[in-house]
């Protein structure tokens, strides 16, 4: 978290023809994009089109078999999901990544534990904190201690989400992160994307739902089979052009 | 847990019942545990009326503890290793293998091999040493196989389970009975002279009952500077005062209520149910504050979710093996003591008395649940089923099929008020008593 200020103009992401395949399928196949502080880029696409695995390989979930990542303008390697968390990207999976036995705090700090002076689990500070960011996050969450399997979709995403917050992200990635949730929480969400946002940190969105892609997004990124079709400036397509790119793989004539 | 340290004091009988529900839910002893704990008075006292008042008796119970000890302690192993989703079968080879080593240590190698003598006073702890340390390198073998591997934990412990009864006999004595032991190793198995004596009972109590009382305060007053909400204080107080009463009851009515046959002194508490305890603290400790011990939960919560997390799942998983062949040593230590001897059949199926204490203690196969305590409960009630029925000379094949019944009743309860079918539970409770009531009515001879 403690990089040198790159200037001004500097991605805070950059990836440059990123490979990935499983067995003979190229599920990411020669993809390039950029992030940049305080934007919102849209990833977006069919079903498989690669999205997920894009995002996995910025988050340490699934190392790219080639291309390269820049934070700030400098290389990395990204190997694990601790890799990450040291560039400040946090993740939002799709399928939530939690643990159903623990509770939410438990879910929260997992692999990043708060530690006593003698090593032991610091449960009570644990708990504090999340109270206080579930607190930010959705007021009316009250099940700090019961395991998340007994919460409901959207309390489960709120915990998620919680964790990419508390950390303090500089890169966030949502993977779907409205996809379990009711029209208030989903409306939660998007203020904490803009407010983020606002906050300078970058967002990739990954989204089916073609209203809050334009609502959020600065940018849009369509994949299809697992190539970039094309990135366009939001406020120089229509959701048509958009949904043209996603289903037919075409370019619109005003592509940026 | 609702949030609710600034509201009003808890008075209509919605939040009552709610304040017991956070109780319960924050507490240690779970609603699980506490229905062990039911369906144990419930044994002992069957028992206890059964065999016309031989039951609840210091000597009995004195001995139920003895005989537990060594599958619950490795019992509380076999919880991490389920609970992460995997299986141990070599529990039972690996812990007469060990004994036989550990045999092997004072009877031949420490004398003869190196010609240092017989019943010195570094004897017992060379042995003890080579004992813990072999076990743990078996457990990391085995470990690493299955977690940097990728062969299934079944399929490694299987092999196991060969391998380790198989080298028994293989060690130059062709498995022939070691035997007498070191006189200080023999301790460990709460002999004769085994027990902490009627005062050094008296102390050991006294230290545990403010172990509980302090644990309770810390634990609150952490709870409190992070402003989070507490247990009722009469909640807190009354939890220090049953946790006193039964541990100087224990000491006080089993432990020194039991006069040894020999001397005609209170025996006091016996070292296998000392290192038991020790062993089931350490271990409720490791599961429950360290990190090694939420990982474990976490992996058999959603393996992939502690990955991305960032967790080293393969080396957790290795450390659950290593644990577990550190504690086959111990209970090794404890049944070649009792016998004062190293036999070629020693542990022969522990492995499912080990597993059987775990399940019925709570732990699930499908990973993610089980608690240490639940297990020490578990072998508890087990050794209680089978003790029981000694007491009414059942037969030891019809003891096997009760215990079977208990297992199987046991996981079927657990499984149905996990789904909350509260009929399904009548119905295997019913099942299940009255099947192993037909068996123990027509077992005994
Ligand atoms: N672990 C894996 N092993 C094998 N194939 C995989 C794996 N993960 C993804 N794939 C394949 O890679 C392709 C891209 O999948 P990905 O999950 O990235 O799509 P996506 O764009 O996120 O789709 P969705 O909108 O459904 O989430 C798919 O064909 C998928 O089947
Ligand atoms: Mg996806």
């Amino acid at each position: 978290m403690n990089q040198t200020h790159a200037p001004a103009g500097t991605p805070l992401v950059e990836l440059r023809d990123i490979k990935v395949s499983f067995g003979g399928l190229h599920a990411v196949d020669g993809v390039s994009l950029t992030l940049m502080p305080g934007e919102v880029m849209a990833v977006v696409g069919g079903n498989g089109a690669g999205k997920s695995t894009l995002m996995h390989t910025i988050a340490g979930a699934h190392p790219a078999d080639s291309g390269q990542i820049l934070v700030n303008g400098s290389p990395v390697t990204i190997a694990n999901p601790r890799d990450a968390r040291s560039h400040g990207i946090e993740v939002i999976y799709q399928r939530l990544a939690l643990a159903d036995n623990i509770d939410a705090s438990g879910n929260l700090f997992l692999g990043r534990e708060l530690r006593t002076s003698s090593g032991a689990l610091d449960d009570s500070a644990m708990a504090s904190a999340t109270r206080d960011v579930m607190k930010r996050l959705n007021p009316r969450f009250r099940n700090l201690n019961t395991p998340v399997k007994s919460l409901s979709g959207g309390q489960r995403q709120s915990v998620a989400i919680a964790r990419a917050v508390h950390f303090n992200a500089r890169i966030l990635i949502m993977d779907e992160p409205t996809a379990a949730l009711g029209p208030a929480e989903t409306e939660q969400v998007r203020e904490l994307i803009m407010q983020l946002k606002s906050e300078g940190i970058g967002i990739f969105l990954i989204s089916h739902d073609i209203h809050d892609v334009f609502d959020l997004a600065d940018r849009i990124s369509v994949m299809m089979q697992g190539r970039l079709v094309g990135t366009v400036d939001k406020d120089k397509v229509t959701k048509d052009d958009v949904l043209g790119m996603i289903i037919m793989g075409k370019q619109p004539g005003s592509a940026a | 847990m609702t949030d609710t340290h600034s509201a009003p004091p808890a008075t209509a009988d919605g939040s009552q019942r709610r304040d017991w529900r956070a109780f319960l839910a924050s507490s240690e002893i779970d609603t699980r545990l506490a229905g062990m704990v039911a369906a144990l008075a419930v044994i002992w006292l069957a028992f206890h009326f059964l065999s016309g008042g031989d039951f609840l008796t210091s000597r009995n119970l004195w001995n139920l503890s003895v005989q537990s000890a060594s599958i619950a302690v490795m019992a509380t192993g076999m919880v991490l290793i389920i609970v992460s989703r995997n299986i141990d079968l070599s529990v039972g080879s690996l812990l007469g293998f060990l004994g036989y080593v550990m045999a092997m240590v004072q009877t031949r190698w420490i004398p003869d091999t190196f010609g240092l003598g017989f019943n010195r006073w570094y004897t017992w702890i060379i042995a003890l040493a080579v004992g813990i340390t072999l076990g743990a390198l078996i457990g990391a073998v085995q470990g690493a196989v299955v977690a940097y591997g990728g062969v299934p934990a079944f399929i490694v412990t299987l092999g196991g389970f060969l391998v380790w009864r198989g080298l028994i006999f293989r060690m130059g004595e062709q498995g022939q009975t070691l035997s007498p032991l070191d006189d200080n190793f023999r301790l460990v198995g709460g002999g004769p002279d085994g027990s902490l004596g009627e005062v050094r009972s008296w102390v050991f109590a006294v230290i545990g009952c403010a172990g509980v009382s302090l644990s309770l305060y810390l634990s609150r007053r952490r709870r409190k500077r992070y402003d989070l909400s507490l247990r009722p204080l009469p909640v807190d107080v009354g939890l220090a005062v049953a946790g006193c009463a039964v541990i100087l009851a224990a000491v006080g009515l089993v432990a020194n209520g039991y006069e040894s046959p020999i001397t005609k002194q209170p025996t006091g508490v016996a070292y296998p149910v000392v290192i038991l305890i020790l062993v089931t603290m350490a271990m409720v400790y490791v599961s429950r504050r360290r990190r090694f011990g939420r990982y474990v939960y976490a992996i058999g919560g959603n393996p992939e979710a502690a990955e991305l997390g960032g967790i080293n799942t393969r080396r957790t998983l290795m450390m659950t093996f290593v644990v577990m062949g550190i504690l086959c040593a111990v209970s090794a230590a404890i049944q070649t003591a009792r016998l004062n001897a190293a036999v070629t059949n020693l542990g022969i199926q522990n492995e499912l008395d080990v597993i059987s204490a775990a399940v019925i203690g709570g732990t699930s196969f499908a990973g993610g649940i089980g608690t240490i305590t639940g297990a020490v409960l578990g072998a508890v009630l087990m050794q209680s089923l089978r003790s029981g029925m000694v007491l009414l000379r059942i037969d030891s094949p019809s003891q096997d099929i009760v215990v079977g019944i208990v297992l199987v009743t046991a996981v079927a309860i657990d499984a149905a008020l996990r789904l909350g079918k509260k009929r399904t539970v009548g119905v295997s409770l019913v099942t299940g008593l009255v099947l192993a009531a037909l068996i123990i009515q027509t077992g005994r001879q």
